[in-house]
């Protein structure tokens, strides 16, 4: 180890010399450098900025899989797409999943953050508890929650029934089904809110809790609006953006629990897209959706960024 | 403007004991230091003043008045914190502002948004205003108000610490190394600021530190910690001539003080290196150790010498480290005079005025030196 | 501080609460086991109990691995999710210490574009792969399924952001001991990179383990499917008549990575919250 070590202060000075007086290296360790990006610089463009420029180029085609033409038809797509009631249900869909699932899964995440954090006693427990769900395979939980939502035999009903409540027919109930799968979302996401502000929170200096007591902020609730929730700030607009994104690529509760149904109460963007363009296979439409989708996550993407910046407080 | 009384103050954490049963007193408006190498426990009693620790026994009493199960923000005290734990979020001045609104404004007015809708509360932030505007001006951060902590300097967060203490006009003032971080130059600019502030306000002032060259030049009084207990409390001169403890006499002053083995005869009297000191003493016989601070030691004639291994001019002073031969001991000396500074290498004699030595016994405890020998300490300044 | 009975109190007060939400969290997985634990007469029945009269676990085991190949699906998401690992790995780490350590013309521009390829959600570029995957005749195979994922902008970024933090003198040592870039790659940023390339492999492995939208898309076959869309499709031949042996197969597919989880939380945290970064 010391040996290593001694190496390494032995070798540093000499080897910045030699990067300012001899170009020759500097040259050859530049072909490594391209050789080294080659393999990532390729697949990146091949699978990534590639295809995001092919869809929305496709976006303004009337391709098909399979067809052997295909023309370019401007905004027709896109006109279809805005004259088209099925687009417009998921689209408020899907805005419906955000508004409810956003506020729900954040909310919870930070009460349930506050709530561990404020005592000593069992918090890994508490932790992994909350934090499985996160772990799960979604598709199987999916399959789970269904059955528990089940009308007759589910335990949810059970329940309810047992309390002297109504049941509901939860998934086949349009005015209720895209509210189940609002839960399953609130259920799936908290653990991960949770552990992002239960990070935060450990990170704020103790010395402030402290200043606050002596300044008089003698309540639990008077430290939280000094200094927690300002403490917070960043993260929690984090997690909403995070949150926000991930709920805009809801797809695999619906997929596989209503298909979009009951009549389109639970259709969502990504579904609709998922139907136009792998069941269909209109790409040229599908891709169209793709583009309107793609348009809210970056909208997002860049509050974050606004945010983020504005956030950083201490330096 | 108050009385501190600590009655057997008791701690410990995860059964380990870092107080001891501390018995203290500071006294109305003077200003005194807590100062022990780290984990001696002063920053610990600081807290358990402050009511963010509760002690495990023992009582504290602000003005005759026991404060315990009282909130921190109750005993209306002020603290100054090692990290200053000012609000990142908010201004100067809304930092500053924090200790008024919390007292002056009810809950209600306090709500973000229908607060300052409510009827009292602009008379009130009017007052809050002209108070920190008094406070900006004394301690010349009135045009730092709007900015926030980030983009203040160490020595200008650690003014507006100051200030949003001061604005509470607190019963004392508590500081926890509020010096630390900040680098060695303003260390010392700070040092005045404070004590100035102190003579200003006459405020008690209760001030921890590990520095002792804080402690000394700032404090009226220094209580010297050292594992859980309190070893000497006094003046800073009191603490640095008249030391009780061998580990007092060694934490206490730049460079240490040079400690030589010695040794306690039947019939009192005492050597040091072989020779024999025209001193006396009533302690038992046996080893001992004696002191002598590097100002005190005369070099050039005396019975002892040494080898001169290192020399640090400082310019205004310089230190001469000296090898004794055969002892394997070193000693620093301090010479006022660097235009004649010894050779390297070249052999040093050196002696010591007898009142110049403080005497310890083998546990570290001083041992008092006897006052019919106070004559003969006086005569000849060479032993 | 103030007094010992408010404090005990709001101790009492915090369980209750954490308990209640706990059972919230812990629902579906107690209904899942006791579900899978029922015999058929008992999973319908409109009475509810979560202990079973008869312990039937072991029945809709067999009868779960009976109507589906699980062990083959089980396998297929072992080899898609340890061959996207790798080759992500293999393909991030020479950029990423590129990127960090080396000067190259068009480095800013190319760091900028895998800043850009985070953004992209795997949604937004799912027909035109498709599309070419079809193209050159991929489509339903093991390659579909690892191919699209082998570039990881996160990954690039993730340790590129990790190698910044490897002292420049190790590596100037390296070149001095005469360890070629590739060599210092694999030799020394690797084992240097332990940590984050550990939290990176379990949230890869994780997100892929658990991914339904892009095998739903390019596999057909039955003996290539990954265990969510074994679940899936076991679900649509069965539901509604055999949840026993469903909701055992459920179980089957979640055990891994949740005994996985069980085991090394702090680790697994850790790497999920990776995607918090994302």
């Amino acid at each position: 180890m010391s040996d290593g070590a001694m190496t390494i202060d032995a070798a540093a000075v000499p080897a910045r010399a030699a990067r300012r007086t001899l170009p020759a290296h500097g040259s050859r360790r530049t072909y490594s450098a391209y050789a080294l990006v080659a393999p990532a610089a390729a697949l990146m463009l091949v699978m990534l900025l590639g295809p995001l420029a092919g869809v929305i180029a496709l976006s303004f085609t009337d391709y098909q899989l399979g067809a052997p033409h295909f023309s370019w038809i401007g905004l027709a797509n896109y006109q279809d797409l805005f004259a088209d009631k099925v687009f417009w249900i998921a689209l408020r869909n899907t805005l419906t999943y955000v508004v409810v699932v956003v506020p729900g899964a954040v909310i919870a995440g930070l009460a349930i953050a506050l709530l561990i954090q404020s005592g000593t006693s069992l918090r890994s427990l508490y932790r992994t508890i909350y934090f499985l769900p996160v772990m799960a395979t979604l598709i199987a939980m999916a399959v789970v929650w269904e059955f528990m939502l089940h009308p007759q035999f589910g335990l949810v009903n059970g329940l309810l029934r047992g309390a002297g409540l109504p049941a509901f027919a939860w998934l086949q109930d349009r005015s209720t089904a895209l509210y189940a799968l609002c839960a399953i979302g609130i259920w799936q996401a908290v653990g991960f809110n949770m552990v992002l502000f239960l990070a935060g929170l450990v990170s704020i200096p103790k010395q402030l809790y402290e200043a606050a007591e002596i300044d008089g902020a003698s309540s639990g609730w008077a430290r939280f609006r000094l200094v927690t929730w300002p403490m917070l700030g960043p993260v929690t607009t984090f997690v909403v953006v995070v949150s926000g994104i991930r709920s805009f690529q809801v797809f695999d509760t619906v997929h596989v629990l209503t298909k979009g149904g009951p009549s389109k109460s639970t259709e969502v963007l990504i579904h609709t897209m998922y139907t136009e363009g792998f069941e269909f296979f209109r790409s040229g439409y599908a891709a169209a959706i793709t583009v309107v989708f793609l348009v809210f996550v970056l909208a997002l993407t860049l509050i974050k960024s606004r945010l983020a910046d504005r956030g950083v407080h201490y330096t | 403007m108050a009385q501190i009384e600590l009655s057997t103050i008791r701690k410990s954490f995860d059964g380990t004991d870092v107080l001891k049963g501390i018995d203290f007193r500071i006294e109305d408006g003077e200003f005194i230091s807590l100062v022990g190498p780290s984990g001696c426990g002063k920053s610990t009693l600081l807290r358990i003043i402050a009511g963010l620790e509760p002690q495990n026994s023992g009582q504290v009493r602000i003005d005759g008045r026991p404060v315990d199960g009282i909130r921190p923000s109750a005993r209306n005290l002020a603290m100054v914190f090692q990290s200053y734990a000012l609000y990142p979020h908010l201004s100067t001045f809304d930092n500053i502002a924090v200790p008024l609104r919390m007292r002056r404004l009810s809950a209600i007015e306090r709500l973000p948004l229908l607060g300052p809708l409510l009827p009292g509360r602009r008379a009130k932030e009017h007052g809050i205003r002209a108070d920190i505007a008094a406070i900006a001006e004394q301690l010349d951060i009135a045009p730092l108000l709007r900015r926030k902590p980030g983009q203040l300097s160490g020595g200008q967060r650690q003014r507006v610490a100051v200030g949003r203490a001061m604005v509470r006009e607190p019963l004392a003032f508590l500081f926890d190394e509020p010096l630390s971080n900040l680098d060695a130059k303003l260390r010392v600019h700070m040092r005045a600021e404070l004590a100035e502030l102190h003579r200003r306000l006459k405020t008690t002032f209760v001030y921890v530190t590990h520095d002792q060259a804080e402690a000394m030049t700032m404090s009226s009084r220094i209580a010297v910690m050292m594992g859980g207990e309190l070893i000497q409390v006094g003046t800073p001169a009191e603490i640095y001539n008249d030391p009780g403890d061998i580990r007092v006499a060694e934490f206490i002053g730049s460079p240490k003080i040079n400690i030589l083995p010695g040794r306690v005869w039947k019939d009192g009297g005492i050597d040091v290196l072989g020779s024999a000191l025209r001193l006396a003493c009533g302690a038992t016989a046996g080893e001992c150790r004696v002191g002598v601070r590097p100002e005190r030691i005369d070099l050039g004639a005396g019975p002892f010498s040494g080898n001169v291994v290192h020399l640090e001019n400082l310019g205004a002073e310089a230190f001469v480290h000296l090898a004794i031969e055969g002892a394997g001991l070193r000693l620093i000396a301090r010479l006022a005079d660097v235009r004649h500074l010894p050779a390297m290498g070249s052999h040093l004699a050196f002696g010591f005025a007898s009142d110049a030595v403080q005497v310890f016994d083998s546990i570290g405890k001083r041992i008092p030196l006897k006052v019919e020998q106070a004559e003969r300490v006086r005569e000849p300044a060479h032993v | 501080m103030s007094n010992t009975h408010s404090v005990s109190l709001q101790a009492v007060l915090r369980h209750l609460l954490l308990i209640a939400g706990a059972a919230i969290m812990l629902a579906p997985f107690i209904w899942m086991i006791s579900t899978a634990s029922k015999p058929q007469t008992e999973v319908f029945s409109s009475e509810l109990h979560l202990i079973p009269y008869r312990f039937a676990l072991w029945d809709n085991l067999r009868e779960a691995f009976a109507k589906a190949n699980l062990l083959r699906f089980l396998l297929n998401g072992v080899i898609v999710t340890i061959s996207i690992f790798v080759l992500q790995v293999m393909v991030a780490l020479p950029a990423a210490y590129a990127l960090a350590k080396l000067r190259f013309r068009g480095r800013d521009t190319l760091f900028a574009l895998v800043l850009f390829g985070i953004l992209i959600p795997p949604q937004a570029t799912a027909i035109p792969v498709f599309l070419l995957l079809h193209k050159v005749g991929l489509l339903d195979s093991y390659a579909a399924l690892v191919l699209p994922f082998t570039i990881s902008a996160f990954g690039i970024f993730l340790m590129r952001q990790f190698f910044k933090t490897v002292p420049d003198d190790l590596v100037d040592a390296a070149r001095m001991d005469g360890i070629s870039e590739f060599g210092i790659v694999w030799r020394v940023m690797l084992p240097a990179a332990i940590p984050a390339v550990t939290a990176f492999g379990i949230f890869s492995v994780v997100a892929h383990w658990n991914d339904y939208f892009w095998p739903l898309i390019v596999l057909n076959s039955e003996q290539l499917r990954t265990p969510p869309l074994a679940v899936a499709h076991f679900r649509n031949n069965e539901a509604g008549t055999s949840y026993g042996p469903l909701m055992a197969a459920a179980m089957v597919i979640i055990a891994p990575l949740v005994i996985a989880f069980l085991f090394a939380q702090r680790r697994f945290i850790e790497g999920i919250t990776l995607t918090g970064i994302k």
